[in-house]
């Protein structure tokens, strides 16, 4: 007697899965959550003294209302130059009575305007997170990008080595002031 | 006999029998890496690039504000408006939206809420800063300015 096998049709399959896809395909978005990391700090205390630093310690970017960037009083048409220059600022070490002490007590200063484009504000503030990223790979013995990677994910044991090693005395002080009212 | 041999028959026929699997594959990939939006962007979200990108691990801890300029002019007018989930909200309404944000995570995990900026490159300053004096207000510090990456050498 013969007996007939039981079969699912599997013609279709692909015309079914094509059509899975290209739904799949339309509705996709790949997860895009990487940027420039900032910690701000706490809430404003009216009781908290107002603490004074010294002049030399301090490394001031101003950005205008039309984009116009003033480093250390000076004008700067030329952003290629301002890492190096932060990073001198910051491993300076008490060598130019111009610059700061030690990296300790360096700290970068960011002040824009309400009419500073945020292109503007994610450019520079790149190139000073550039300048700290890397003096830390430096200091860790790792390539600028291996750091960051490393530094993104602490979970694992090497990973928290690299990032304690390279951050060791240089803490990332970029102070982003509150913006002035020019324009905007 | 002729001196040609006659041509052999060649098989021209693709096989398909591996199609599906093929599809199959191609099909798990966009459902592995998709995100399924539950809001439409109602902000114009051109991403600035940087080169100094940090990568979030826990999308869980993620909170995204969406800040631009209305596709809908018309509608809501020119200024750059704040979008949360799927409203516009005002910056006095950041700290109640935190709190929200905060609550439906574990009470352990509450401080390490990380707020993702997705700023367009045409928004101005005050906003962002509005924003930010918000967040330090309702305690949540961290925070990602949303990038693209740039290769290196085209910084200008």
């Amino acid at each position: 007697m013969a007996r007939s096998t039981p079969e699912i049709p599997n013609a279709s399959m692909a015309d079914i899965a094509f059509l899975l896809l290209t739904f799949f395909l339309v509705t996709t978005t790949i997860a895009n959550d990487r940027g420039l990391s900032i910690q701000l700090p706490p809430p404003l205390d009216p009781n908290q003294p107002i603490v004074e630093f010294q002049q030399h310690n301090l490394f001031t970017i101003q950005v205008n209302s039309s984009d116009a960037l003033l480093v250390e009083g000076e004008p700067m048409d030329d952003v290629s130059g301002l890492k190096e220059q932060i990073k001198k600022f910051i491993l300076n070490r008490g060598a130019d009575k111009e610059l700061s002490d030690s990296p300790e007590k360096a700290i970068v200063t960011y002040k824009t305007d309400r009419g500073t484009s945020h292109k503007r504000f994610v450019q520079v503030l790149d190139i000073i997170q550039n300048a700290y990223y890397d003096i830390w790979a430096e200091q860790a013995g790792v390539t600028n990008a291996r750091y960051r990677e490393a530094a993104s994910d602490l979970s694992s044991g090497t990973n928290k080595e690299i990032y304690e090693k390279g951050r060791k005395g240089v803490p990332m002080a970029i102070s982003i002031a509150e913006p002035t009212k020019v324009g905007g | 006999m002729s001196k040609f041999k006659k041509k052999a028959v060649v098989k021209q026929d693709i096989p398909t029998s591996s199609m599906p699997d093929v599809v199959f594959m191609l099909l798990f990939f966009f459902m592995v890496t998709t995100e399924l939006r539950e809001t439409s962007i109602e902000v114009m979200q051109r991403i600035p690039e940087a080169t100094q990108l940090r990568k979030l691990q826990r999308k869980s801890l993620v909170a995204n504000l969406f800040i631009g300029e209305p596709k809908k002019t018309e509608q809501y007018g020119k200024e750059p408006k704040i979008q949360a989930d799927d409203v516009f909200i005002e910056p006095k309404d950041i700290i109640r939206w935190v709190n929200e944000q905060k609550s439906k995570l574990a009470e352990n995990e509450r401080d390490q809420l990380t707020v993702s900026l997705k700023v367009d490159t045409e928004a101005k300053r005050g906003i962002i800063a509005d924003v930010e004096t918000e967040l330090r207000k309702g305690n949540a510090r961290k925070l990602l300015y949303t990038t693209m990456e740039k290769k290196k050498d085209e910084r200008i």
